[in-house]
């Protein structure tokens, strides 16, 4: 073997070894998750109530929880990030305002998520009166989705040729026209897919919701935006850092872990799935 | 007896401090076919793009001089850029539908002005898609993607698309640069079909189809327009030596 096959051979060897070691935890991981967790699981685990001080019965509040805090935050950060992500696409006039604009958002970004939870007490629970409620917790999640999906949405109206703006322009079409029927229509399924990968983040966020929406123990579903919820993630925190009784509880709190696992991956398995069929569509 | 209906006046205009048009007094006529040719860089796309304005979407583009389109300064302050838009149409050099059917695509125009009849826009779709000598390869998959149209079907449609605003003037930006021999001979011959009722405006790279399908032709080099003519006057006996050069291939 000469010396530049044998440098070759080396180097392919780090690489495959570096995929390996990763695949390894991957998969002793999950092997783990369902060998702690899998004792409780059961549809029952699902959908039942958690009794006797979290040492036995399900997490069926912390599922509809989770489920509501997502989906207000999705719900609110939306329509925000997608008019910011147009504004600074398509309108952002002086350049320094757009540049402030982009630095606030990478800062925001960049953040830590337990500074979220602070600023989401400061501002919603206390400053506003809000309380810790499903409301305050869905505005953190908000504000925390909120760079992810105006970063992604730029990126996916800048994708669109430039050939159509044109072609729509010199048409006659007005700027406000060319957005609403050229450039988003084209670039609404990468903003879907996006956003879907976003509600797969903002799910399994403990820190936000800390001390803005998420309570220990609840029996019973939440009832309006004003109640307290329970959540998947902070379920799990709970399980493992309070109560006595470790020996029934760790497994709860595995069989929470997998089913939040669970959820966040089929929500990404949703995003792959559109985006393939987007892409075998797309001829440009 | 041809009638002027564009006329170009002292035309000067800059990309920043680069000055990239030079005094350019150009006129089209009604119902011809004008082409400019001229040397990569010298302003030919830049002069087809200030008759409609879309040269306004470049940042620190600055114009002096006066366009006017049968009395209407198109420059002037007052004047609404969609409405010049659709009546100077443009098709592109490279083919640009819209990703939506081809339906849709030639009914763009009109449903961006606000004409939501069923019946109006099908008649004009039809009737584009007609003058565009695409009707007969697209009636039965109108509302199928524009997309999986041929190269050529996808530039015929683009006039079409131009054509249903009713316009003026068509400019055509290299039309065929992108196509294969056919198409492009297939769309020389509806220019000369289409300009029975519109002015045509071409840019075109290749001499010889400047000489098959335009009456006149003018001539740029380094941003100033050197040379306007009757093609063939031009082409048989240029008067200045760079149009001459250009035309036998010195340089180009």
């Amino acid at each position: 073997m000469n010396k530049r096959k044998l440098q070759n051979y080396l180097g392919v060897s780090v690489l495959s070894l570096a995929i390996l070691i990763t695949f390894g935890f991957l998969i002793v991981f999950i092997i783990r998750m369902f060998y702690m967790g899998s004792s409780v699981l059961s549809w029952d685990f699902v959908f039942s109530s958690p009794q006797k001080g979290m040492t036995a019965g399900g997490i069926f509040p912390a599922v509809v929880g989770t489920f509501w805090l997502t989906t207000l935050a999705i719900l609110i950060a939306m329509p925000l990030g997608v008019f910011t992500a147009i504004y600074l696409t398509n309108y952002g006039k002086p350049v320094w305002l757009v540049r402030i604009l982009r630095i606030s958002i990478n800062t925001l970004a960049g953040t830590p998520s337990i500074i979220f939870g602070l600023f989401g007490m400061a501002i919603f629970v206390n400053l506003m009166g809000f309380n810790i409620s499903l409301l305050s917790g869905a505005l953190t999640l908000a504000i925390l989705a909120l760079p992810m999906i105006i970063n992604n949405t730029e990126e996916a109206i800048r994708s669109v040729p430039k050939d159509f703006s044109d072609a729509s322009l010199a048409l006659g079409a007005t700027q406000r026209q060319t957005i609403l029927r050229v450039l988003l229509p084209t670039a609404l399924p990468n903003i879907l897919t996006s956003t879907i990968i976003s509600i797969g983040r903002i799910a399994g966020e403990t820190a936000p919701i800390m001390f803005t929406a998420a309570t220990f123990y609840s029996r019973r579903l939440p009832k309006s935006w004003n109640d307290e919820v329970m959540a998947l993630p902070y379920h799990i925190y709970a399980l493992m850092t309070e109560g006595t009784h470790a020996e029934a509880q760790v497994p709860i709190a595995y069989g929470t872990a997998l089913v939040l696992l669970m959820m966040v991956l089929s929500i990404s398995a949703i995003a792959i799935y559109t985006r393939y069929a987007i892409r075998r569509n797309r001829k440009w | 007896m041809v009638n002027t209906r564009i006329q170009t006046q002292d035309l000067n205009l800059w990309f920043g401090k680069q000055q990239v048009l030079h005094n350019v007094n150009l006129p089209i006529y009604d119902k011809m076919v004008t082409a400019i040719i001229g040397p990569s860089g010298c302003g030919k796309s830049t002069l087809l793009r200030c008759f409609n304005r879309m040269n306004d979407l470049i940042p620190e583009t600055k114009i002096e001089g006066k366009i006017t389109l049968g009395e209407q300064n198109i420059y002037c302050s007052k004047t609404d850029v969609t409405k010049i838009r659709a009546k100077v149409g443009m098709v592109f050099q490279k083919p640009n539908p819209f990703p939506k059917s081809i339906y849709n695509n030639v009914a763009f125009g009109l449903v961006i002005q606000g004409r939501h009849s069923k019946c109006d826009i099908h008649g004009r779709v039809e009737e584009s898609l007609r003058a565009a000598w695409l009707w007969d390869e697209v009636k039965d998959r109108l509302h199928t993607p524009a997309m999986a149209l041929s190269g050529g079907q996808q530039q015929r449609l683009c006039i079409a698309r131009a054509l249903a605003n009713n316009p003026e003037v068509l400019l055509l930006d290299e039309p065929t640069s992108a196509l294969d021999p056919q198409s492009t001979a297939k769309i020389e011959e509806l220019c000369l079909e289409l300009k029975k009722s519109v002015s045509i405006l071409i840019v075109t790279h290749n001499i010889a189809q400047a000489g098959r399908i335009s009456d006149y032709t003018a001539f740029m080099y380094l941003g100033q327009l050197v040379e306007f003519d009757v093609t063939e006057k031009m082409f048989t006996v240029p008067k200045d030596k760079r149009t001459e050069a250009y035309l036998t291939g010195v340089f180009g």
